[in-house]
């Protein structure tokens, strides 16, 4: 089939594909952070979480594919990367608990160990070729290759898109839920229900660590697909700064993630068609949509709604 | 527990075991920077005696991971080549070093603890200021840096430059391109607009105007050395513009192959063979060749030959005929026609007769770069100035 040349209607399309194909970490961090932060403390080191879940997933991926098949292999990675999460989140939320410990040191060295052992780990497999996980193709009515590519999605990114209302519904109408947001918000009234709050935090740092996991398979199993160092350029961070301009609303984490997923796609499809002045600009432009979210947002006469109360407090 | 001191020291054992740490410290630091100094000398004297030394110590910087399908695993098999080819040579080797102070402390470690005389620290952000801090620091060791920075006279005497004519290889990579292209639309994925990649993608859009003097080469620049997620958005919106043969110059070209596999176009491959990745769409591509340079090199630090006694030259430069570069081999989608005026470029650039960048060319904004009549050979110093994009290149490099 020949390749026609879509002209201008690449970059709504451009940016549609980059929407679909590249929100998919961001939302499963930002889902993660939010669990973590609904229950009043901060995990920064869901960046070295996404490394390490990314190197864990394509290596598992990569060495099993021969004794599964290609099919199963990356479901193993990306259970390998869940779990490879959630013992980061272990060692994260014991740790960020203890007397006189701040969460948000703990969440930086966790990014460094994170990202080292991610790393070192990960030498072997940066240049072998994993099995990657399967797409939807919902673009086989079109004859375009171009929208046919478009619309490979990932089975991971459905389930973020369906996890997202999910974890509102958990939040608002689940008895855990409330106990979640009860330590969140007043660990003393938690405490005075009779609530752990080291037990409720610990379970919500380690399952939101399994989230940002499998972010990190979502980058080295569907899309760029690679593992290399490189691999996270910074997502896992933007992704904990994301959840804060989503109000620590799952809803609105997805919102969020979708714009950023398509922010990333907007600087090489404006190139393609012959738009190339100001690139570092456009290049730039999910940080930017990061500041200038920030910027709108922010008042000085409130704090930010939706704030879970013992959040960054010491207790 | 009202009266307790944290964690159970009181407040004189804290002192004492910060002394007694200090102490320890101050005594190895001092000893181990005392002893290498007599080992040394003897060394020396002994290489002055003979001219030629029983073993030599050579470290490599990488900037990325030494297997990466790229720019650094070109470097490591060469690394590996000398080591291997040179009996006497040993190499220490460190990777994903980044272009900051840290690659300093690599090349001082590297010296201090390993011995090592020369150094290659190979990527282009190392050489200003980290190399030439250090080289004035130790004017014994030799530090070979692969670009094009160094300048006669105002650099150190101890530091050297090599690098080759890549875009030669680029060239008939271009040749290739235009042969396979239908569209004529070819793409270029590119980190920065420096001299050194505008010339491949010069070259490489040259080389394919040479086949059709009508097709077109689409730039986008990402911005950063390693940028997966961009590299592979760059990629597909190329080929949603009907784009059918893509390369690229960025650190790791993985990510591009793979993904313009996927999209079921073309791919030509730079600085290692990237065949494997992809197996229907890679046509050949412009591979950095360093086993001949470093195995020459070895030789020479092996006979005692140093940059500053003036026995290996400063400036090493060279292309298909020296063994700097080479090309892929073609792949199954790679037409006869196309096999053959390759070959016939790649027979010419070696033997001199093919001047790449000829008199009347012209910019994609209209200037004429390179005079009427004359012709640049790869040599020419204005070559390693270029701030331009040829005609027929799509793409602008004011960011």
């Amino acid at each position: 089939m020949a390749t026609e040349a879509l002209g201008w209607w690449g970059v709504p399309l451009g940016i549609l594909a980059g929407t679909l194909r590249g929100s998919a970490p961001f939302l499963f961090v930002s889902l993660g952070e939010c669990l973590t932060e609904k229950s009043g403390k901060i995990n920064l080191g869901l960046e070295g979480t996404l490394l390490m879940g990314a190197m864990s997933a394509y290596g598992v991926s990569y060495l099993t594919q021969d004794a599964v098949g290609s099919f199963w292999a990356p479901w193993l990675g990306v259970l390998a990367a869940g779990f490879a999460g959630m013992t980061l989140g272990t060692i994260h939320g014991w740790l960020a608990q203890q007397p006189r410990v701040n969460d948000v040191a703990v969440g930086i060295a966790m990014i460094i160990f994170g990202s080292g052992l991610a790393f070192f780990l990960g030498k072997p497999f940066i240049q072998p070729q994993a099995s990657q996980l399967f797409t939807f193709e919902f673009g086989a009515w079109s004859s375009n290759p171009a929208v046919q590519s478009a619309l490979k999605v990932s089975p991971l990114f459905l389930m973020g898109v369906a996890i997202a209302p999910i974890m509102q519904w958990f939040f608002r109408s689940t008895r855990w839920g409330l106990y979640i947001r009860a330590v969140g918000d007043s660990p003393q009234a938690a405490l005075a229900m009779g609530i752990s709050t080291f037990k409720v935090r610990m379970l919500s740092i380690v399952a939101g660590s399994f989230f940002a996991g499998i972010g990190g398979a979502c980058l080295s199993l569907y899309f760029p697909g690679v593992w290399t160092e490189r691999i996270s350029s910074g997502q896992g961070l933007m992704a904990v700064a994301l959840v804060i301009f989503a109000r620590w609303s799952p809803l609105q984490c997805l919102w969020a993630s979708l714009l950023f997923g398509g922010a990333q796609a907007i600087g090489p499809a404006f190139q393609s068609v012959g738009i190339d002045a100001y690139y570092y600009l456009f290049n730039a432009a999910p940080y930017i949509l990061t500041l200038v979210i920030m910027v709108i947002t922010c008042s000085p006469q409130r704090t930010l709604i939706g704030a879970p109360g013992a959040l960054g407090k010491d207790e | 527990m009202p009266n307790h001191p944290p964690l159970g020291f009181s407040r004189r054992q804290v002192i004492r075991g910060l002394l007694a740490t200090t102490a320890f410290g101050a005594v190895t630091k001092l000893s181990a920077g005392c002893t290498p100094a007599p080992d040394a000398e003897p060394d020396a004297a002994s290489e002055v005696d003979s001219g030629a030394v029983s073993e030599v110590v050579v470290g490599f910087i990488y900037v990325g991971p030494k297997d990466d399908f790229g720019y650094n695993q070109a470097h490591a098999e060469g690394a590996a080549a000398m080591a291997a080819n040179v009996s006497g040579i040993k190499i220490v080797e460190e990777a994903s070093v980044p272009e900051t102070s840290a690659v300093a402390e690599s090349m001082r470690s590297m010296i201090e603890i390993d011995g090592a005389t020369a150094l290659f620290p190979t990527s282009f952000g190392y050489f200003d200021p980290y190399i030439l801090e250090l080289a004035t620091e130790f004017p014994e060791v030799q530090f070979f840096h692969a670009g094009g920075l160094y300048q006669e006279g105002t650099h150190p005497d101890n530091v050297g430059s090599y690098f080759g004519y890549i875009d030669e290889a680029e060239y008939v990579a271009g040749i290739v391109a235009g042969y396979t292209s239908k569209s004529g639309k070819l793409g270029f994925v590119a980190a920065k607009p420096i001299p050194q990649v505008l010339r491949n993608i010069n070259a490489f859009t040259l080389g394919a105007k040479s086949v059709n003097p009508d097709i077109t080469t689409q730039v986008i620049f990402t911005g950063e050395w390693a940028e997966p997620v961009k590299e592979a958005e760059a990629t597909n919106s190329m080929a949603d513009q009907g784009i059918d043969v893509v390369t690229c110059h960025v650190d790791s070209p993985k990510v591009v192959m793979e993904t313009a596999e996927k999209r079921g176009i073309f791919c030509t491959g730079y600085h290692a063979n990237q065949a494997p990745l992809a197996p229907k769409g890679y046509l050949t591509g412009a591979e950095w060749d360093w086993v001949s340079i470093y195995t020459s090199l070895g030789e020479q630090f092996m006979e005692g030959k140093t940059l500053m006694a003036g026995d290996i030259p400063h400036i090493l430069r060279g292309g298909l005929a020296d063994k700097f570069c080479k090309l892929s081999d073609y792949g199954p989608a790679v037409s006869d026609e196309a096999k053959a005026a390759a070959d016939a470029a790649k027979e010419q650039l070696i033997a001199g007769d093919l001047i790449i960048y000829t008199g009347g060319l012209k910019s994609n904004t209209g200037d004429v770069v390179v005079p009427e009549g004359e012709g640049y050979k790869q040599d020419n110093i204005e070559l390693e100035k270029m701030d331009y994009l040829i005609e027929g290149v799509l793409g602008n490099i004011e960011g």
